[in-house]
């Protein structure tokens, strides 16, 4: 593709051109087959972002485990309720949060998983949210107030960074 | 999420397709129960066409190996692994729980 660019010499703020930014959302019921669509939702943005086939894979299998400790803690089990996925791409990278209002949960409370124990001890909870740690670059959590009505939503925020090209 | 089984003299060969997430992962987890609780415990899985595993699958792939290995009766043996869920299985340290073989002939030939 081929694009005719009358401002090529100039900086950004010359050309007055913002950094490339854009937010999609959507919600997605609090239920375990809603993780494909989840999944396929945030790949969608990480390849807009100019991610590698890896690193989709990567936020794929991050917002899966982050989706599935939403049913799982914060609403123990599946439900009628939503969860917000809001993905925000920029020339940095991609952010992904997850927004909730279930029963507050704070996944990166949860102890770090074993791996090096024997089969007999090796425990699987905690895995999850070892993956999401070591899949993202950053990853944090906070409470923000209810839109409607009293109480705190959870919000999961998960950064992929894009590699530096320098 | 598709799953065949097939039985051989010395071991069962199940194949699954698709994603093993917290969605399909109770699928495979039945799948592989049923052949346990026919008293078979050597077993192979194929897992050539798995395009997706979420830790929920990998508890899956854990726990069949916890039955499996009780005893020493059997063994849960992985075969035809993809490079990315080679990856999930090894950022979960699960790569020194499970023998890992190329192709499902070199799997049933463990048995």
């Amino acid at each position: 593709m081929t694009e005719k660019n009358p401002n090529i010499n100039l900086t950004r703020e010359q050309a007055n051109v913002a950094p490339k930014k854009s937010t999609q959302s959507a919600t997605f019921p609090a239920q375990f087959k809603s993780l494909d669509e989840v999944r396929e939702f945030a790949a969608r943005q990480a390849e807009a972002c100019g991610f590698e086939p890896d690193e989709i894979f990567a936020v794929k299998m991050a917002v899966d485990e982050g989706f599935t400790n939403i049913i799982e803690h914060a609403y123990g089990g599946e439900c009628q309720e939503e969860v917000e996925c809001s993905c925000q791409t920029n020339d940095e990278g991609l952010t992904i949060t997850l927004i909730d209002c279930g029963q507050p949960f704070n996944p990166l409370e949860v102890p770090e998983p074993d791996l090096e124990s024997d089969l007999d001890d090796r425990m699987i909870g905690g895995l999850g949210v070892f993956f999401i740690r070591q899949l993202m670059d950053e990853v944090s959590f906070n409470f923000i107030p209810k839109s409607e009505g009293e109480g705190e939503c959870n919000v999961l925020t998960m950064i992929k960074r894009k590699k530096s090209t320098d | 999420m598709e799953i065949t089984t097939t039985q051989y003299k010395s071991c069962d060969l199940v194949k699954a397709n698709g994603r093993v997430d917290s969605y399909t992962a109770p699928d495979l987890d039945k799948a592989l129960e049923e052949i346990i609780n026919a008293g078979h415990y050597k077993i192979v899985l194929n897992m050539s066409d798995v395009e997706f595993i979420s830790s929920a699958g990998l508890r899956v792939l854990i726990s069949t190996q916890k039955k499996c290995k009780k005893l020493n009766r059997g063994e849960l043996v992985l075969s035809a692994v993809p490079e990315r869920v080679y990856t999930a299985l090894d950022l979960a340290g699960f790569i020194p729980l499970f023998k890992i073989t190329e192709n499902d002939t070199d799997a049933v030939g463990l048995f």
